[in-house]
Formats: C-alpha cells, sequence, structure tokens
C-alpha cells in the first residue's frame, strides 16, 4: 500500500467533490428546466468526456496548461510554478473529467419532479432560489448524493488523463491508479494487488450505492 | 426528509473538506524529485536508500521512460534532476536551456535476453537460439521497449536488426511503455521472452521468473547514461547528483546491476 498515493487521490476526490457539487446542481437544474434551442448541444458537451479517449483531453488539457498557453503562463507568474504536473493541475482536470457524473444524475433527478409541484412553488410566491432550495433539493437528494458517489469513485480511478496531465509524481501527482501501474511495473504483486482490492471494494459499493439511491427518486417511486 | 439532506450535505461535506491538506501548499520542505529512466528502478532504489542513510535527505523518484520524461521536463515539470538512459535527450534539453550544464556521464547500459521459465526460447550468447526459435515461427509474442521514445527499445531494434530478426518479429512484438513494462511483458509468462535492460533482468526479483543472457555491447549503440540537474534543482538534488558521481558505494551497486563504467565523463 502507497499510503501516500491514496491520501492525495481522497485529497484530490474531496477538492473535486467541492467545487463540482454546486456546479453540477446549477447546471443540472438549468439542463432539466430551461428550454432553448440547441440544448443537445450543450447536453452532448457535458457528456462528452464520457465518450472521449482519457489521452485526447489530457493532451489538449496538457496543451492548454503547458507553458506555451496564456492559461499556463498566468499561473506560473501568479504561483512559480506550472499548472501542468502539480495538484492544481490535476484538479482542474478531474473537475472536467468529471463533469458528466455529476451533472447527470441530479439534471435526471431534479427532471423526475412533477412540474405541478414547482408550478405550485411559483404559486405560493416563492422565488426560483427559495424553490430550488425548500422544494427541488429535497426531492433530488438521492440523484446529488448519486452524482457525489460516482464523482469520488471515479477521481479514484481516472488513469490517462492524470498519466499524461500530472506526469506520476511521488505526493504530488501520484493517485492511486497511478501507484498501481507503477508498482505491477516494479513486480511488487503485494502492493499493486492490495491497492487494487481496495478501488475494487470502493468502486463496487459506490456503484451498488448509486443504484440503490435512484431507485428512491420522486419519479420512479410513483411508478411502483 | 429534509434530515436525510442534512445527512448528506454533511457526510459530502465531511468527505470534501476533511482531506484536503497532504496538498501542494503543505509548504514544509520538499524532499527533491528525481526523474530516472526505467533501467534504474531496482539500482537507484538502493543507491538512493544508501544516500538517505548517509545524508538524512529523501529523494521522490519518478520512472519512465528517457523520452517521456525529457518531454515532461520541456513541458515544464518540476523535476531537478533527470538520470537519463541516452545522453542524446539531456543534451537536447540542455540546449533548449532547461539544464545546469551538460550534466555528466554516470553509467553505460547493457542489454539482456530474457526467457521466462517454460517457455519455449532457449538462450545462448550468440542468441541462435532465438533466431531458429523465430524462424521456425515459435515466438508469438516478444516484449521490447517502445523505440520511439525508450533508448533501450532503440538498442533492442538494433538487435534484432543486426541478427535480420526485426521484419520476421513484427506481428510478434509487443511495446512497452518503458523499459521496465517491457521488462514486465517478458516475464509475464504470456511472452515467449524479450530484450530487455540487463539492470532489469539480472534484479533479484526478476532473475528468479526466468532465464537471461547478456547481449554483447557491440551489438548496439552504445547506451551512454548521462544525468543533470535541471534548471529548478535545489541543493539536496544538487548533493545527490554529486553522490551518484563520486560515491564508492553508488559505484559498486552500479557495477552490481550490470551497468558499465562510463570511459571519460
Amino acid at each position: 500500500m502507497e499510503w501516500d498515493a491514496i491520501r492525495l487521490s481522497l485529497s484530490l476526490a474531496g477538492w473535486t467533490l467541492a467545487i463540482l457539487m454546486p456546479l453540477g446542481v446549477v447546471l443540472g437544474r438549468w439542463l432539466a428546466t430551461a428550454r432553448f434551442a440547441g440544448r443537445h448541444w450543450a447536453e452532448g458537451l457535458l457528456a462528452l468526456p464520457l465518450v472521449l479517449p482519457p489521452t485526447v483531453l489530457g493532451y489538449y488539457l496538457l496543451v492548454a496548461m503547458g507553458g506555451a498557453s496564456s492559461v499556463g503562463r498566468w499561473f506560473q507568474a501568479a504561483t512559480g510554478t506550472t499548472l501542468a504536473f502539480s495538484f492544481p493541475g490535476l484538479v482542474v482536470a478531474s473537475l472536467l473529467f468529471n463533469l458528466p457524473f455529476a451533472v447527470q444524475p441530479i439534471q435526471r433527478a431534479i427532471e423526475a419532479i412533477d412540474p405541478d409541484v414547482r408550478e405550485a412553488a411559483v404559486c405560493c410566491g416563492m422565488t426560483s432560489w427559495q424553490t430550488l432550495l425548500r422544494v427541488e433539493l429535497p426531492l433530488a437528494w438521492p440523484g446529488i448524493l448519486s452524482a457525489a458517489v460516482l464523482t469520488f469513485a471515479h477521481t479514484l480511478g481516472e488513469f490517462g488523463v492524470v498519466l499524461m496531465v500530472g506526469g506520476n509524481i511521488p505526493g504530488e501527482t501520484r493517485t492511486v491508479a497511478l501507484a498501481i501501474y507503477d508498482r505491477a511495473q516494479s513486480f511488487d504483486a503485494g502492493a499493486a494487488g492490495s491497492m487494487s482490492l481496495l478501488l475494487l471494494v470502493v468502486s463496487f459499493v459506490t456503484i451498488a450505492v448509486s443504484y440503490g439511491l435512484g431507485s428512491r427518486l420522486p419519479g420512479t417511486r410513483r411508478r411502483r | 426528509m429534509r434530515r436525510s439532506l442534512a445527512a448528506a450535505c454533511v457526510a459530502a461535506s465531511l468527505v470534501a473538506c476533511g482531506l484536503p491538506g497532504t496538498g501542494p501548499a503543505a509548504g514544509q520542505e520538499r524532499p527533491a524529485l528525481v526523474a530516472a529512466a526505467a533501467d534504474l528502478k531496482f539500482a537507484l532504489a538502493d543507491i538512493a536508500a544508501a544516500f538517505t542513510r548517509a545524508s538524512g535527505t529523501h529523494l521522490r523518484i519518478t520512472y519512465g521512460s528517457s523520452g517521456d520524461l525529457a518531454r515532461q521536463v520541456a513541458q515544464g515539470a518540476p523535476f531537478e534532476m533527470l538520470l537519463s538512459a541516452d545522453e542524446r535527450y539531456v543534451l537536447d534539453l540542455q540546449r533548449a536551456g532547461h539544464t545546469r550544464g551538460e550534466g555528466a556521464l554516470y553509467a553505460v547500459g547493457r542489454l539482456a535476453a530474457f526467457a521466462p521459465h517454460g517457455s519455449v526460447l532457449s538462450l545462448d550468447p550468440d542468441l541462435r537460439g532465438l533466431q531458429s526459435a523465430v524462424a521456425e515461427g515459435r515466438i508469438t509474442r516478444f516484449a521490447i521497449a517502445n523505440p520511439q521514445h525508450a533508448p533501450y527499445g532503440r538498442a533492442a531494434r538494433e538487435v534484432l536488426e543486426r541478427l535480420g530478426l526485426w521484419a520476421r518479429l513484427q506481428p510478434a512484438l509487443v511495446l512497452g511503455e518503458n523499459a521496465s513494462q517491457a521488462m514486465q511483458f517478458a516475464a509475464s509468462g504470456s511472452c515467449q521472452g524479450g530484450i530487455v535492460p540487463l539492470s532489469l533482468a539480472s534484479a533479484p526479483d526478476i532473475a528468479k521468473l526466468g532465464r537471461f543472457e547478456r547481449i554483447p555491447a557491440e551489438w548496439h549503440g552504445p547506451l551512454r547514461q548521462r544525468m543533470v540537474l535541471l534548471s529548478s534543482a535545489g541543493p539536496a538534488a544538487s548533493a545527490f547528483y554529486e553522490y551518484m558521481l563520486h560515491d564508492a558505494g553508488a559505484g559498486r551497486t552500479l557495477a552490481r546491476f550490470g551497468f558499465a563504467r562510463p570511459e571519460g565523463r
């Protein structure tokens, strides 16, 4: 077991959740309720990391964060380190490749809320903000929690993007997934095996929890 | 329902906020960050441990193919020292202004042919067994490192070309991302064998998985391994650089793993 790598992965997942969950609620609600031309293009863009090869995302991120890009130069001037091959760079990458995992369950959960409920809230004089906090979030919470678990597990497991953007630096960008790859190449079957087992268990529990939550959404309950 | 939501939020925020702190803002001084060619995986682990015992300074080592590591350095990776398996990458980085000086040769790498236990491949100093096994079509999987960016892969390709086997072996070749992955493939039991760094094939953990045979040094271009301090090198990296150059124990460890001493630095 490389505890450094496990701590780093948990830290990456923590930062990702802290930033992405509020963003996911805003985007998911917007996609669930707004009707506008070209909506499927916006949905497609958000779902892109599901089908895009991680190397493609990794390549573009590396170009976008490198010393030749304005973002990369700005970050280097501000902090003195490069964004690529750094922990903050990993967080940026993690936010992008987790977008669909965070947004889609929240969007489905909010879509499942009966429009009458929302209209009733408006009739009661509630503002959009109040409706979100008092009506939509309490009804959609299984979707939000499901988004959080999926994002968490996916962050622990992502390999390609992390390797390309992070560069496998111990204590800085070497996550559990990279540590497994590294240990396997070092013929350290013990460490590779125990860390793989850990990720297997976490992933399985996560998916099971997420399915369990899915069946508690308001829409599915009504259909029963 | 309201209470469940609250519980969920608390759980999520505990996960989110309880953990950061191992991040980059930790503040305390970091051990030197070293990038090393994958053929050094076992030898450098021994040398780094001895260095840490002697100096109290810790190292963080990332292994990869020399080409990949050099590319990362050029793209701004925060490594302080690079130990390449091929001096060309170091000299390229020097010309691009990423290094402190031209560095120094620290070893000359050697290749070995490796066959896992139970393989149909028989090994001998002239690799006649490999040639006949290829001619008879008994080699279906053969591992080398990727010649595109791994120096040991390029040297393995030169050996196979010299033996006239390169074209015949094409469909059987399995390319490791770096020398140690090629070693992993070769020893996995799914390949009949491979051409890999002697420094890995002779490491105790690997040698017990099969048999290996040294490949004559003149069968391929020399693997002149050069190390260099990079622009961001701190005192810990400089100390390790000097240790690699001058410590007799480090030299003995390199020799034990099959590296030859470079002539003239």
